[in-house]
């Protein structure tokens, strides 16, 4: 109890004081995460969407494989992307290993298949809700996803929360892709890592309220936004 | 159908990515392609081990060679086996770890021409002050060993292939004791770094084997001591390879060249011995 | 604003079928301008819910012919016609947003946009909730907000699938007399209705359904005082169809007019 409380002192005081390292590791953070979140994105939605308004054989397979791969442990995912992208592998020439570009492709495997399946979830039973009164309007098919996109984007915001929370919380893969090399792919939840394996629980706690508080905030703003736009639409 | 799905969710997708772009324009040095070093070209990786990491030796010696050099060392710190295998892939410039029969096998598989012997420290065996082994004092850490197997006291192994992993399985060797025959009873191995195994080590009230420097630098020993240092058995040499070019002509060789040489030099010395803990030196070069 | 009617509507022999049931047989009829309300009636399960959507575009016929009088493109038969639906899908935006949205996809001028939507809304009653998300108001108002919605493009043709029928009383006689404007408006009225004491007061000409077929089609006044149809009798006598049946065979149903509770169900 008393390393939980030292470690709530020690997170306020490093809000407080705010050093440099704090805000370099806080940047990278949010850099690769928000990078990997708009690049899982632009993959995610149309996949989702595809999911969503089209029926093709094999589209079943497909569904069920995004809703597991949203399990994907992301040691296993660095171990991969480590293996592709190693001097020995093939994008080794790329030179990408232990820099910030190979974490975001790390996160971005990991977070598509939850921008896929959750986007896919809510554009599928808007459809299914607004379909009879957009074809008795005469909608034409561009016409209803944009409907359908405006109208569920409470819910595909929310998706890509779900994505961000993943990317941002997880070690496993951007410590094997990135090595966590100081100044360079250090990211928060590495150097959480590095200072427990130092025995310096305070300092690690602390770094990992300070995550949270980030956490905590990005999402009070969107529900916020949320909150806002809804008090005008209503669901 | 599928056509329109596609432009309009790509549209939405670009929208959000325009957006977020805003923000990440605002990110110093938001470059996605780069690292923020992105000004600093010339830099090389180093594979090491934890242990050089986890005693701050890094953070003390690397500033002293950017400002002399001008390179910056970016250091990826696993254990010594995860370290080989990553310069064995051609994924670091420089290998600088603790295991000199692998490091030797590394030069004689041709993936570096020479190893050089860096500095050295010593392992100690460390445990609760309790000592339930009766071990504190004692001179032979083998026989160390054998009195904590035989007392079935609780031990905890990296067991990660690691240079304190191989040495202490060295050490089991020498005291005829097979401890991985009581594997998950009262020898456990964490398959962890060193101060993860520490951590551990504190928790259970465990015996462990772990470097030095580690161990000064650890913060959390709570009741644990030092019980047995100073067998000549114990003592943990480092050496430093530079990833051979034929294997990988992409290796940066000369800027790697330049660090070791920086090492190995009066003032590359002088930055590993003043390294200190308590007043007490962590590393200590050969004379 | 836009041209000429598109009616009649002529269909001949239409069929639909529903997981390998025939829910729709042989219907042959057609629907002019005059009279200017037709109601359907008839059990659960007649298919009078699926004939409206044939009509309507929502789903193919399988077999037959479905054809507007006027050859016209898609898109102008579509803005010549609208449908209310017995529960109202509204979308996620205010009762105004609602209107726009039609009038957008029916391609009026963004110009007239915000005075026939308010000028909707008016009519409906429902001014003071324009800014209301349309889900927040009540079943009343959210259906007279559809049928603003219908309205607001000026269709030819209007169809309704029971609007009132979750409606409590004086809500229902709001929609009733909605109807009635737009029908003296001129629009035409296709319309399904549960509740007979409507149909007296709305119908000009009924249409009585029962398992997929037409089985009469009369002026509103001679449907009530002379079917011709034994069942269609039955009906307006407010005895449920299959009940009779079962009675009369004795449990011991034969051939298509064989029904069970799955059919009955089925509205």
């Amino acid at each position: 109890m008393d390393v939980i409380w030292q470690a709530t002192l020690a997170s306020f005081s490093m809000l407080m004081t705010l050093d440099d390292r704090l805000i370099e590791v806080i940047l990278l953070s949010l850099r690769v995460s928000l990078t990997a979140l708009v690049i899982a994105s632009l993959i995610g939605l149309p996949i989702a969407a595809c999911l969503a308004f089209t029926r093709f054989p094999g589209r079943k397979i497909i569904l069920v494989s995004f809703n597991a791969m949203m399990g994907l442990p992301p040691v296993v995912v660095g171990l991969v992307v480590y293996l592709l992208l190693s001097r020995s592998g093939p994008f080794g020439v790329f030179n990408l290993l232990f820099t910030p570009t190979a974490m975001i492709i790390a996160q971005v495997v990991l977070v598509t298949p939850i921008i896929v399946s959750l986007c896919r979830e809510s554009l599928e039973s808007m459809r299914r809700e607004y379909h009879d009164a957009l074809r008795s309007l005469g909608a034409t098919p561009a016409q209803a996803i944009s409907v359908l996109v405006w109208d569920g984007r409470f819910t595909l915001a929310t998706a890509h929360l779900a994505g961000f929370g993943r990317a941002i919380a997880e070690v496993g893969a951007v410590m094997i892709v990135g090595g966590n090399i100081d100044h360079v792919t250090r990211v928060m939840t590495t150097t959480i890592a590095l200072e427990a394996s130092k025995g310096d629980l305070v300092v690690a706690l602390g770094l990992g309220v300070v995550l949270v508080l980030l956490s905590l905030t990005i999402n009070f703003l969107v529900y916020g936004v949320r909150s806002l736009g809804e008090a005008k639409v209503a669901s | 159908m599928i056509k329109f799905s596609l432009s309009v969710a790509l549209a939405f997708g670009l929208g959000l990515g325009a957006i977020m772009s805003l923000i990440m324009g605002l990110v110093p040095g938001g470059s996605i392609l780069n690292g923020p070093n992105k000004t600093t070209d010339s830099f090389i990786t180093v594979a090491s081990t934890t242990s050089t990491q986890n005693s701050g030796l890094f953070d003390h010696i690397l500033p002293k060679f950017k400002a002399t050099s001008g390179i910056s060392v970016r250091v990826v710190a696993v254990g010594t086996g995860a370290a080989i295998r990553l310069a064995q892939a051609g994924d670091a410039d420089v290998l600088l770890v603790h295991h000199q029969a692998s490091e030797e096998k590394f030069v004689a598989d041709g993936f570096a021409a020479k190893r050089y012997p860096l500095m050295h420290n010593d392992f100690l065996i460390v445990g609760p002050a309790s000592d339930p082994a009766d071990i504190k004092g004692m001179a032979d850490s083998a026989a160390a060993l054998s009195k904590i197997a035989t007392a079935k006291a609780a031990f905890t192994s990296r067991g990660d292939e690691s240079g304190t992993h191989k040495r202490e399985r060295g050490l089991w060797a020498s005291a005829g004791v097979d401890p991985t025959a009581y594997s998950g009873a009262w020898y456990r191995e964490t398959g962890s770094g060193m101060g993860t195994t520490l951590n551990t080590s504190a928790a259970m009230g465990a015996y462990t084997l772990s470097d030095r420097g580690t161990w000064l630098s650890f913060a959390n020993k709570q009741n644990m001591i030092a019980l047995v240092e100073g067998d000549p058995r114990l003592r943990n040499d480092y050496g430093v390879l530079l990833v051979s070019e034929t294997k990988h002509p992409h290796v940066k060789t000369r800027l790697g060249q330049i660090f070791i040489d920086w090492l190995l030099s009066e003032n590359g010395k002088a930055a590993i011995n003043g390294y200190k803990i308590k007043r007490q030196a962590l590393f200590h070069t050969a004379a | 604003m836009t041209g000429a009617s598109p009616l009649p509507l002529r269909l001949e022999s239409v069929g639909l079928s529903r997981s390998g049931k025939n829910v729709l047989k042989d219907v042959t009829t057609t629907f002019a301008v005059d009279p200017p309300k037709t109601v359907i009636i008839g059990p659960n399960g007649a298919g009078k819910s699926l004939l409206l959507q044939v009509c309507h575009g929502l789903i193919s016929a399988d077999t037959g012919i479905v054809d507007w009088a006027t050859p016209q493109n898609a898109r102008a038969l579509s803005r010549a016609q609208a449908m209310v639906f017995q529960r109202p899908i509204l979308f996620r935006r205010s009762a105004v947003a609602n209107l726009i949205l039609a009038l957008k996809i029916a391609g009026f001028a963004k110009s007239e946009w915000r005075d026939r939507a308010d000028g909707a809304l008016e009519r409906t009653g429902l001014s003071r909730h324009a800014a209301t998300p349309a889900r927040s108001l009540s079943f009343g108002e959210q259906q007279r907000l559809a049928l603003a919605r219908a309205l607001v493009v000026e269709p030819k043709v209007l169809f309704l699938d029971e609007p009132t029928a979750s409606l409590d009383p004086a809500a229902a006689h709001l929609v009733e007399s909605l109807i009635d404007e737009a029908a003296t408006s001129g629009v035409k009225i296709i319309m399904i209705s549960h509740d007979l004491n409507q149909t007296r007061r709305l119908a000009d000409e009924i249409i009585f359904m029962h398992r997929g077929r037409i089985k009469e089609r009369a002026p509103a006044d001679q449907f009530f005082t002379r079917p011709e149809n034994d069942l269609a009798q039955a009906f307006i006598n407010g005895e449920l169809l299959w009940r009779r049946r079962r009675s009369i065979f004795d449990g011991a149903l034969v051939d298509d007019e064989t029904c069970s509770s799955e059919d009955f169900n089925k509205s």
